[in-house]
């Protein structure tokens, strides 16, 4: 574990209490507090919480099986265990919302209310207590008790609608984002209700819905519909609705090792970036005559005919087939032009942008030397830190240090709940 | 709270914070129109306009327009004014800029110290490409996204609109809650250097963990799961229509199973379990298919949900406007524009039982708030505000036209 660095400002909540009650759709959220310097505690149940039971497993050397969801969504956690459906279990839950400032969960609507250990069962010990419950519908309403995985969030939130190629099948994101959307969301609710209980004491109830969260992801696909009765729908590897002469453009080309995106845009960034493109298409023998005798300052994309953007396609894609993912970004970046590659995991990790404003955290995990990349914190405060403190826990690693160092329960007793499977 | 902000990633934070009750001033000017009111579609009844854009209405309800123009001094002068009173400044210029013109941090803060300045841009105000622009359309391939979109050994496909961008509008809008937090503690504003970049790699994490301790680079997998089967959308009767269903565990597939009648070929040992299932995941998925191809869409995620299977229909972009459980939450707004007419806004998937959002309002006109903004906020007078206005510093609204054919 990395020691506190005595050098380090203090985070936004440091000195904040967060209990983290989540499974996966919530564990981002939890994170994100924690980034901001909120103690968080991790309270899963005594086999551990649903999000360590997650594939794709990593193998430590002593045989365990390590999540990576789970890596990736848990640090600056401390981890207890505590099985809710025991007195003793209810009990130590109350003691420890009395001393909370907030308080995620992301369990079926109703089950905590049912173990009186809800926001109206909470709310006596704590009014100052801010809970956020995230689930994938919502705490009311007809979906209200649906089951919904990532397909299902991101099925009903319309995006899938929009994802893919024209006559096939709906497409998600290979790893799965409707937990991080929910999870983001519950973080802006639950920072949002804190200001409020800064200013007047007094906590609230934040209802995190997944499926509203990812409607986001269609962008402003609802618009269309809204405004002209038009439904968006897949176009592949290409981008309609942009022109007023129905051409499409193509997003993703081959390229040398990989693809690349580019888009021919219009407005003073695309005109810079199409002239850019035909400068360096020429120095390799490559720009078509036409390309180069086009006034790109007029060049207007809502009025562009489908014949032309044919043509200026086709030899584009004939230049990006020669082209290295590398060399295309190097490019792009020295030309001032639109377009990045599309990188894989090794890409961005050997990015040297990433590198040079220190993106990366490194840890150490247990059972393993070598230590691993995480992506540090989500943004870079003047006055504050952001990122991680604490690798992920290990199922109930501080039971002691919370129950006992903390609470005041002896050893004696915490072998007793142990006994009884309280934690 | 005012900002320098046009697209996406700065106004949408704007937007959220004026849907909790943030006073919101937009500074723009027609010399240089935010991209979203001037060439993207879509326009009501596709005729372009400045007041006309859907992407600028979803993107900018509930704050106020001030035309300022900030290539002239005096316009430059009317922002620091505003900003000596302002608890937060948002900006998305290409690194720099601010700076250049005399807003940057270090002017702001000496101005007002309690300030809380966010700078949202492509991949941050530092490191050896932090000038590079772009659109979020591309940033979102930079960042993983793109690369996990597809069939299996197929080409990538591309996320519809700039998905990055609201990944960072999440990220923006906490670490401005964060920096006043810090203010109320300490008294001191500060600057908050976001990079999308960065933001979007927090939703692929366990991507770049995967890559490095289990030695394979994630890739398109179309709709398939590690183990779940089946798991994917089965097209459904009529045009289009499309149903998710994923199956965790065998119980569920047995519910699946009573769920279809009890067809013989579910029956087969190549189904009974996870595994095997996963293992003829193809065949799986073609046989299912054809009886999904006999179901509406709702009834088969009725049906499916009431026997406690997960299942979905596929939203059409439409159908988004009527799905009940939206319709519960009040995802979408009504407001009325004076020249859209009735149209919706978005609401935010997080509802407060305390202090819930703001009710529906539209996104202004062009320069609509000028004048109700240096009065109330400047205590400008209206002589000064017509100077100002004929020096080209402040820009005013102009009269509005109805766009609707008489």
């Amino acid at each position: 574990m990395n020691p506190p660095d005595p050098n380090k400002k203090p985070g936004a909540l440091t000195g904040c209490r967060v209990l983290d009650l989540t499974t996966p759709l919530g564990h981002l959220c939890g994170k994100i507090l924690g980034d901001l310097g909120a103690d968080v505690i991790k309270i899963e149940p005594p086999a551990g919480d649903a999000g360590r039971f997650r594939s794709p497993f990593y193998y430590d050397s002593s045989g365990a099986a390590q999540s990576l969801f789970w890596l990736a969504y848990n640090n600056n956690k401390r981890s207890v265990t505590l099985n809710l459906e025991t007195g003793d279990g209810k009990e130590i839950l109350r003691r420890m919302a009395g001393k909370a400032d907030f308080l995620v969960e992301s369990y079926p609507p109703g089950y905590l209310d049912s173990l009186g250990l809800g926001y109206s069962g909470l709310l006596k010990e704590n009014p100052r207590l801010i809970f956020t419950a995230i689930t994938p519908f919502g705490q009311s309403g007809p979906y209200r008790d649906y089951q919904g995985d990532d397909l299902e969030i991101l099925a009903s939130s319309g995006v899938m609608s929009v994802t893919g190629h024209p006559g096939k099948s709906p497409l998600r994101i290979s790893v799965s984002q409707s937990e991080a959307w929910a999870s983001l969301y519950g973080a802006m609710g639950a920072l949002t209700a804190f200001h409020h209980r800064q200013q007047t004491g007094r906590g609230q109830f934040v209802d995190v819905s997944a499926q509203s969260a990812c409607v986001i992801m269609c962008a402003h696909a609802p618009w269309f519909w809204d405004y002209n009765r038009d439904n968006p729908t897949r176009q592949g590897e290409y981008m309609t609705g942009r022109t007023i002469t129905g051409a499409r453009f193509r997003t993703v080309w081959p390229c040398l090792d990989g693809h690349v995106t580019f888009i021919i845009y219009g407005g003073p960034a695309g005109q810079k970036t199409n002239r850019a493109l035909t400068e360096w298409m020429d120095t390799h023998g490559m720009a078509p005559d036409f390309m180069k005798q086009r006034n790109w300052d007029e060049f207007d994309v809502a009025t562009v005919t489908q014949d032309e953007v044919d043509r200026m396609e086709e030899e584009m894609g004939k230049f990006f087939q020669n082209v290295t993912k590398k060399e295309f970004l190097k490019e792009v970046v020295e030309r001032g032009m639109l377009g990045y590659p599309i990188s894989a995991a090794d890409d961005i990790l050997n990015d040297d942008q990433l590198a040079a404003r220190g993106f990366w955290q490194e840890l150490v995990l247990p059972g393993r030397e070598k230590p691993v990349q995480f992506p540090g914190g989500f943004t870079q405060f003047s006055d504050m830190e952001c990122g991680i403190r604490l690798r992920p826990p290990q199922l109930g690693e501080h039971n002691q240090e919370i129950f006992q160092d903390e609470m005041g329960f002896s050893l004696a007793q915490l072998e007793q709940m142990r006994a009884a499977r309280t934690i | 709270m005012i900002e320098f902000a046009a697209f996406a990633a700065g106004p949408c934070v704007g937007k959220y914070m004026a849907n909790h009750g943030a006073f919101v001033v937009k500074a723009e000017s027609r010399s240089r129109l935010d991209g979203f009111r001037a060439h993207y579609p879509p326009f009501k009844d596709n005729i372009k306009g400045v007041n006309r854009s859907g992407v600028f209405a979803f993107n900018n309800d509930g704050v106020y327009s001030l035309g300022l123009n900030l290539k002239v001094p005096a316009g430059v002068e009317i922002a620091r004014r505003l900003v000596s009173k302002a608890d937060v400044v948002i900006e998305n210029f290409t690194p720099g800029t601010m700076k250049k013109l005399g807003l940057g941090y270090g002017e702001l803060a000496a101005l007002n110290p309690g300030v809380v300045m966010l700078s949202t841009c492509n991949l941050g105000q530092t490191g050896p490409r932090f000038r590079h622009p772009g659109f979020g359309s591309q940033l979102t391939s930079l960042s993983g996204f793109t690369y996990l979109i597809g069939e299996p050994g197929g080409t990538p496909v591309i996320a519809y609109g700039p998905y990055i961008d609201y990944v960072a509008v999440g990220y923006g809008y906490i670490a401005i809650l964060a920096a006043l937090e810090h203010r109320r503690r300490t008294g001191r504003g500060q600057y908050i250097d976001l990079s999308q970049y960065e933001n979007g790699v927090q939703f692929i994490a366990p991507a770049i963990l995967e890559y490095q301790l289990l030695g394979r680079i994630p890739t398109r997998q179309a709709n398939r799961h590690a183990y779940a089967a089946p798991h994917g959308v089965y097209p459904c009767a009529g045009e289009d229509n499309w149903c998710s269903i994923s199956v965790f565990d065998d119980q569920e597939w047995s519910l699946l199973v009573r769920t279809m009648g009890r067809p013989q070929w579910a029956q087969s040992l190549r189904f009974a379990t996870q595994l095997s299932r996963k293992e003829n995941e193809s065949e799986l998925d073609e046989l299912l298919g054809q009886w999904t191809r006999t179901q509406r869409p709702d009834n088969l995620m009725q049906s499916l949900q009431k026997a406690g299977v997960h299942a979905a229909k596929v939203n059409k972009i439409a159908d988004l406007f009527s799905d009940p459980q939206l319709a519960h939450r009040g995802h979408w707004g009504k407001v009325e524009h004076p020249e859209v007419g009735s149209h919706h806004v978005e609401m935010p998937a997080f509802a407060l039982s305390d202090t819930p959002c703001a009710d529906p309002t539209p996104e202004p006109c062009l320069c609509e708030h000028t004048e109700l903004i240096l009065e109330k906020l400047l205590g400008l007078s209206k002589d000064e505000i017509e100077k100002l206005a004929a020096q080209g510093a402040v820009e005013l609204a102009s009269p509005k036209v109805s766009a609707r054919p008489s």
